[in-house]
């Protein structure tokens, strides 16, 4: 399977992924740190990929989101944001509405 | 010219209308593993009405097109914080 097949096998087994620097535990890197604090902060089970640990997945994902960046959140195979829109989505209180809900509708299928 | 005032000049050929601040924040990240690829880290303010009706994916989008290339080669990270008004 290529990174591109890999990655859409990611993001749409599971209702929310994270592609970041590091693991939870340990995150490699500020912005993946802060975007894993929100995430934590809703109370969700989520997946993660250390984008380290994946060479292909780290290169091609970029070209699979159009989105530069990391650290990216998936949620329902769409791509939320990276580190601004999912901190400026918790502090609304949206993040945490869109997480449950995209856990509960897994659960319901 | 310095990297932020070609990030600046790009991000006015994208936007021409926009106004925007934007800082040099890698300092703050030296010694870091994305510091040591030599790109930068920068914080961007940009208002524009071309953001209007547009979604935060799709004014980030707008930015990193408007930089192009740049994203690849001088710019590490980017905290952006783009409005219509």
């Amino acid at each position: 399977m290529d990174a591109l097949e890999r990655i859409n096998k990611q993001v749409t087994e599971n209702p929310i992924i994270i592609y970041m620097k590091g693991t939870p535990d340990f995150p490699q890197c500020g912005f993946s740190s802060r975007t894993i604090q929100a995430l934590n902060a809703c109370g969700v089970e989520y997946a993660y990929v250390n984008i380290f640990e994946d060479e292909e997945v780290y290169r091609a994902l970029p070209k699979f989101a159009n989105w530069p960046t990391f650290p990216q959140v998936y949620v329902k195979g769409e791509l939320l944001g990276g580190c601004d829109i999912t901190l400026d989505l918790f502090q609304t209180g949206e993040l945490q509405k869109m997480l449950k809900e995209a856990v509960g509708a897994k659960k319901a299928a | 010219m310095t990297r932020i005032e070609r990030i600046r000049e790009s991000l006015l050929r994208g936007f021409p209308d926009a106004t925007l601040s934007l800082e040099d924040e890698s300092h703050l990240h030296a010694g870091h593993a994305g510091a040591s690829t030599g790109r930068g880290h920068f914080r961007l303010k940009i208002v524009s009405p071309a953001f209007k009706g547009l979604n935060p994916i799709a004014r980030h989008r707008a930015v990193y097109a408007a930089l192009g290339d740049m994203m690849q080669t001088d710019i590490h990270a980017l905290s952006i914080d783009a409005r219509d008004i």
